[in-house]
């Protein structure tokens, strides 16, 4: 019989990492891996606020990530900057603020590695209904976005002509994001979300011929890389986190390396 | 007297500045339903933000733009690069085009004679395919008005007779209005009801034949008007080099 704190983890790696890959898809797509990290520095600034609030509620974390996604979005309007530069500006003011009002609360001395790389085997059941929740609505709501984001991807003024909301399908794709991260921080931690949206969805695209066919198989390959990981972690007791970005890893060289290119 | 209701497209004195540097002045033109309209101009003249003006991709600093709301628009865009990240064909590529099926797909690929690639992906395609291509997804909409930047940049002359053929076969038939940029009033010519000479404002505009004539549009070129050879291109026979081999996929 498996432990109950293992199968938790199992349940709830596999959640996170079933929606991961499809938003990673994206994310690789759009060439903006760095927005990922970004959302997910900002999550630690959610952590530090709802310690300072004393409350251990999600909302709060996902708020501050959604908030930090709209200030980007509004930061792009001026053309001076490009969304590289702001990402960098966001991405550690979010982390430094996060630091500082976690450093001056005295009472708080738990180990930070716990929200830079995540404790998977700390999942509870609670934990489990709200990852389950927001993985449902999430893979909803890119099922119902999918194509018009997709369309932008390829060409944004040819999406907005053809009549696609395109700033509206864009801040429901940072927003499906951000909810991802808020709650994807427990299972794998701050410095590793970005992580199992961009490699699973790289090493889909190896053996992918359409966007979909990548979008369903870079579910599969986290879904993979969860279990695999979990799997090495007791096995040879590693931490978790990064034994599951490992195996997205191999998984992606394996399809860089051993499957031939076609066309 | 222009029927109003044939009136697609209609600007009148739109101006336009980035940061205090006026790039349109006082443009006014309008395209009818079953006419081509060819902006032409040199580089920096302002045309592509005219286009996306007329768009609605960008708004006016002063002026109106009066677009009939009802009527569906195709765009041709140029310059589009698709990256290898992205595993998408051909077919997949027009597909995107909001409310198109599989079959209209297939219709328009016939139409622009690329049936042949459909299920290639679209980064393998040509220069000339590409063009075809996006001619293609800007048609997918049954459009009222079709925009075309720059249509045959990039392409060799028998391409671009293909594309201008392609392009007026459609208005033809559909009775659509075309507004397109180019850079060579030449290859337009035969195909084009009236062209404007745009260098921040209309500097002359009328039939090509006449605008040829117009020391304005010489001026504006940067070009001698007895330095102007008029050449002709006389191709007899219309085969099509990049069709050899492919035919019945």
């Amino acid at each position: 019989m498996i432990d109950a704190f293992i199968l938790n983890a199992l349940i709830g790696g596999v959640l996170v990492a079933a929606i991961a890959g499809p938003l990673g898809c994206f994310m690789v797509w759009r060439k903006m891996a760095y927005f990922g990290d970004t959302i997910s520095h900002s999550a630690l600034m959610g952590v530090a606020l709802g310690i300072a609030f004393d409350s251990e509620n999600p909302i709060i974390m996902i708020a501050t990530c959604a908030s930090i996604a709209m200030f980007l979005l509004f930061l792009q309007r001026d053309k001076r900057f490009s969304s590289d530069t702001l990402l960098g500006i966001l991405a550690h003011s979010a982390l430094s603020i996060g630091m500082i009002v976690i450093s001056m609360m005295d009472h708080f001395r738990q180990d930070m590695m716990y929200y830079l790389v995540g404790n998977i085997l700390a999942i509870g059941l609670d934990d489990i209904y709200t990852i389950g929740a927001v993985t449902t609505i999430s893979a909803l709501c890119l099922a119902f976005i999918w194509r018009p984001l997709l369309s932008l991807t390829v060409h944004e003024d040819l999406a907005q002509i053809e009549g696609i909301n395109v700033s509206i399908v864009k801040i429901a794709y940072m927003l499906l994001i951000a909810f991802l991260v808020a709650v994807a921080l427990k299972v794998i931690g701050v410095l590793l979300i970005t992580a199992l949206m961009i490699i699973p969805a790289a090493a889909a695209r190896t053996i992918s011929n359409t966007p979909l066919q990548m979008i369903i198989m870079s579910s599969i390959a986290g879904i993979f890389s969860v279990l695999a990981g979990i799997g090495a972690s007791s096995q040879w007791d590693v931490p978790t986190g990064p034994a599951i970005v490992l195996s997205a890893t191999v998984l992606f060289l394996c399809g860089r390396f051993l499957i031939p290119r076609r066309a | 007297m222009i029927d109003v209701s044939s009136q697609l497209l209609r600007l009148e004195n739109v101006c336009k500045s980035y940061h205090k540097n006026q790039v349109l002045e006082n443009v006014s033109f309008s395209v009818n339903r079953g006419e081509t309209v060819t902006l032409i101009g040199p580089n920096g003249a302002g045309k592509s933000t005219l286009m996306k003006i007329s768009l609605g991709i960008l708004e006016v600093s002063s002026g109106e733009v009066h677009r009939s709301k009802s009527i569906s628009v195709g765009y041709m865009p140029q310059n589009v690069m698709i990256d290898d990240v992205l595993p998408l064909s051909v077919r997949d590529f027009l597909y995107l085009r909001p409310g198109s099926s599989y079959d209209d797909v297939k219709e328009v690929l016939e139409t622009v004679r690329l049936t042949y690639i459909s299920e290639q992906p679209i980064q393998s395609a040509s220069g000339g395919e590409m063009q075809r291509i996006l001619l293609a997804r800007a048609l997918l909409g049954k459009p009222d008005l079709l925009v075309l930047d720059e249509p045959v940049q990039g392409i060799d002359i028998m391409g671009q007779k293909e594309i201008y053929g392609l392009i007026a076969k459609v208005r033809d038939e559909t009775g659509c209005g075309v507004l397109m940029i180019s850079h060579d009033l030449h290859l337009v010519m035969a195909s084009t009801d009236q062209v404007l000479c745009l260098n921040r404002h209309i500097c002359c505009s009328g039939t090509p034949e006449l605008v040829k004539e117009n020391p304005e549009y010489h001026a504006m070129m940067g070009r001698p008007i007895e330095g102007v050879a008029i050449y002709t291109h006389n191709h007899d026979d219309d085969h099509d080099h990049t069709h050899h081999g492919h035919d019945h996929d």
